[in-house]
């Protein structure tokens, strides 16, 4: 027993010794002369600006949004030169102290991620109102008059319903079995609109083609964003159908979706949030486009504006227009020339106001 | 083995002189392996934090070209860990104002109070032979009915806010008579039926909340709306401090359960049962009736924890509403030995581990992962005195059974 302990001990201090063989870098001020010159996408130089970013329970590393949101904030640091704090929460009660210890530290600009977070905002807000906040997924209108509860929050939320509009219309015009489904993680606004928009896209498309496609799945959810099989049954149940496109959005849970869609054969799946071509390249050959929604982009340019221009607590929509969502690439060969210009014509009536996406728009 | 060999020093014939004894006796007290674990876990801890902290990482690359690079990197991680831990659950000297300062201490009092709850009631539990793993699910319907109550209700004040106590621990008492009358009646295993009702209060709570009577007006998440302040306990220490009145109910409580387990014919009865039931019957106790019981009063316990959450610091109800309160409890109880004042200081314990969460992730840069693995290295050596005492050769107390029971 002891031997083997020795044994181990040697073996892992030999480890390390050989693993910390490297010579120094050289002293600090050459090394920072060096990079100047250099061509690397160091910045340029640091502000004195602090970004905290608080998330859900779902933590930074859900393959959604907080992910999506921490991705902009780290976009900031290295682009910007800001230094950066964040704390995960792992559930409710970790909320309001995560947001007092950021304060503490001295933030200037606080973002919290998602409606759970709207109170704990929205109280921290009241107390310090010398800090900025953004809230993702959330108005942080906790007595719903119809304007933020504290001065100083500056709500980002996205039209997401456009873009899914247009991948529901796209993905109409493709389907070969006449049968496009969807499911969602949980019934809830941030969901339900990317749904709500899908389907009225394929309402449209048959208003103005005359065509007879369903949408299967507008009430099926899986319950949560972590469970992968119950995505893989949800779709293979819609596959048995006869759908063929099926769009998930619940996070994660859409991988089981698409472990199936890629089973089955011969089918396509739309994925959502952000290009899953580049998040799951593993079913890069399945994808017929994905639905953007661009939190990460909209994080940088809160902050990227906040430090230009002061902060400004005016509520950001991403929608069509300002890029805020969209959908990118369709897989090649479904969509023709054709619908490619109908749907380019559909957009611009989106952003002009002459099409309505969903019903559920705020 | 040298404990063992320390342990029996005391039953040589040369009687030990008075300063020995004296030293004996610190040595073998609890609060000391209590001390050393928390030192034994520190230095676990500061290993891991050393591994966690980039700077370190990056200056070990080139450890034997300027070692004091990696030693420094090492000190200032471990250090400023450190000092955030104390600082986010104790005492912040970095603000000037006095309640400041203190702040973090109600904090980590207000993190507790839920734990205490749900921790007594595990207690009980385990005392009278039952493993509960059902504290979770009791949480849940607790603050269900409590938080329901409390949004849905418009009473004076006062009484709503004992009502909605009142409901919590019905709620929870509920929840905790379903495995009890499932067990004395037909022998169901409470490990199994408590596990599957922790589903069950979740997926309810869950479809309750997809409802409109359980959603705020004008929108559709699942998020109740929030509590009249009628029902909300008041703060204990005023604006500045988020303590409330539940950590006081806690305390008393805690009392409350140590007068039954002690004091009182009930509680003895509890214990027989969980002691021997065979015996316990043979005695002319009403085994069943003593199993019901103990769910019912051990639900009610959790519960109240759920009043803590719903009415005390979340003020609304949600899915995460119970978080992992009914799993840390059990940690709980069975670190404070399932007696209420060990109950209490281990929940203290917990809550600042809790309440330090924040500030390791803010101040100190550390991952959440890592600041869970500390909490958990340092519940680890405490819940383990041997282990403790073979690391620094402390000597075996000499009634070694009580300790360990």
């Amino acid at each position: 027993m002891k031997t083997t302990i020795r044994v181990g001990a040697l073996a892992a201090v030999s480890a390390l010794a050989l693993a910390a063989c490297a010579s120094a870098p050289e002293d600090e001020t050459s090394e920072s002369a060096t990079s100047g010159t250099s061509e690397s996408a160091a910045p340029a130089e640091s502000v004195d600006y602090m970004a905290c970013m608080v998330s859900d329970a779902g933590g930074f590393d859900d393959k959604s949004f907080n992910q999506s949101a921490y991705e902009g904030l780290e976009r900031a640091v290295d682009e910007l030169g800001i230094t950066k704090a964040q704390a995960e929460s792992t559930s409710d009660s970790d909320y309001g102290p995560n947001l007092e210890a950021q304060v503490a530290a001295g933030c200037d600009l606080i973002i919290t991620v998602g409606f759970l977070l709207s109170q704990a905002t929205v109280e921290s807000a009241l107390a310090n109102p010398d800090v900025s906040y953004a809230i993702i997924d959330d108005l942080a209108d906790n007595d719903f008059d119809g304007t933020t509860d504290a001065p100083n929050i500056k709500p980002i939320t996205f039209e997401t319903d456009e873009a899914a509009f247009l991948a529901g219309y796209a993905a109409a015009s493709a389907t070969g079995t006449g049968t496009v489904g969807t499911f969602g993680g949980m019934d809830i606004p941030s969901v339900t609109i990317f749904m709500d928009g899908y389907n009225a896209g394929v309402e449209y498309f048959n208003e103005q083609n005359d065509g007879d496609v369903s949408v299967l799945g507008m009430d099926s959810f899986s319950g949560n964003f972590d469970d992968q099989p119950a995505g893989k049954n949800l779709a293979q149940g819609q596959l048995d159908q006869g759908a063929d496109i099926i769009m998930p959005v619940a996070g994660p849970v859409g991988l089981g979706a698409a472990s199936a869609i890629q089973a089955a054969g011969d089918s396509w799946l739309i994925g959502v949030d952000s290009d899953w071509t580049a998040t799951a390249p593993e079913y890069s050959d399945i994808v017929f486009t994905s639905v953007l929604k661009n939190i990460a982009n909209s994080v940088y340019d809160t902050i990227d504006a906040t430090i230009t221009d002061g902060f400004s607590a005016e509520p950001y929509v991403g929608t069509l227009e300002n890029e805020g969502v969209g959908v990118a690439d369709f897989a090649e060969g479904t969509v023709s020339d054709d619908v490619l210009a109908e749907l380019d014509e559909i957009s611009a009536g989106i952003i002009a106001g002459d099409i309505e996406a969903s019903g559920a728009a705020e | 083995m040298s404990a063992t060999t320390e342990a029996a020093a005391p039953q040589k014939p040369q009687t030990p002189s008075r300063a020995q004894q004296v030293l004996r006796e610190i040595l073998e007290s609890s609060t000391l392996v209590v001390i050393m674990a928390i030192v034994a876990s520190m230095l676990i801890g500061a290993i891991l934090i050393a591994f966690a902290d980039e700077e370190v990482r990056a200056a070990s690359a080139y450890f034997f070209s300027r070692p004091g690079d990696t030693l420094s990197a090492i000190w200032e991680a471990v250090s400023g860990a450190y000092t955030a831990m104390f600082q986010g659950a104790i005492y912040n000297s970095n603000v000037d104002s006095f309640a400041g300062q203190i702040k973090p201490f109600t904090q980590t009092l207000t993190q507790a109070t839920p734990l205490i709850f749900a921790g007594l009631g595990l207690g009980i539990g385990f005392r009278a032979g039952m493993f509960n793993i059902g504290a979770q699910g009791q949480i849940i319907i607790g603050a269900t009915l409590g938080g329901w109550v409390g949004f849905a209700w418009h009473l004076p004040v006062g009484l709503h806010l004992l009502v909605a106590i009142i409901g919590c621990a019905l709620g929870g008492a509920i929840w905790g008579f379903i495995p009890g009358i499932l067990k004395a009646k037909t022998g169901a295993h409470e490990v199994i039926v408590t596990i599957m009702l922790n589903y069950v209060a979740l997926n309810l709570l869950s479809y309750l909340l997809s409802l409109e009577a359980f959603q705020r007006e004008g929108q559709d998440n699942p998020i109740s709306p929030t509590v009249d302040t009628n029902a909300q306990y008041p703060l204990l220490l005023g604006d500045q401090f988020p303590l409330h009145w539940g950590f006081v109910l806690a305390l008393a409580c805690a009392g409350g359960v140590w007068w039954l387990m002690e004091r009182s014919t009930l509680g003895f009865e509890f214990r027989a049962v969980g002691a021997n039931p065979r015996a316990a019957r043979t005695a002319g106790m009403n085994v069943a009736k003593g199993t019901v019981l103990v769910m019912v009063v051990a639900g009610a316990l959790a519960g109240l924890a759920g009043s803590a959450q719903v009415l005390g610091t979340e003020k609304n109800l949600t899915l995460d509403v119970a978080g992992s309160i009914g799993f840390d409890a059990i940690t709980v109880a069975l670190l404070g030995r399932s007696r209420p004042l060990g109950t209490v200081m281990a929940a203290i314990l917990f809550g600042g581990l809790k309440a330090s969460g924040p500030t390791l992730q803010v101040q100190a840069g550390l991952p959440v992962d890592i600041v869970f693995v500390i909490q958990a290295t340092i519940v680890l050596f405490i819940a383990a005195p041997p282990l403790v005492r073979s690391i620094f050769r402390l000597p075996a107390p000499a009634h070694e059974k009580e300790v360990a029971a």
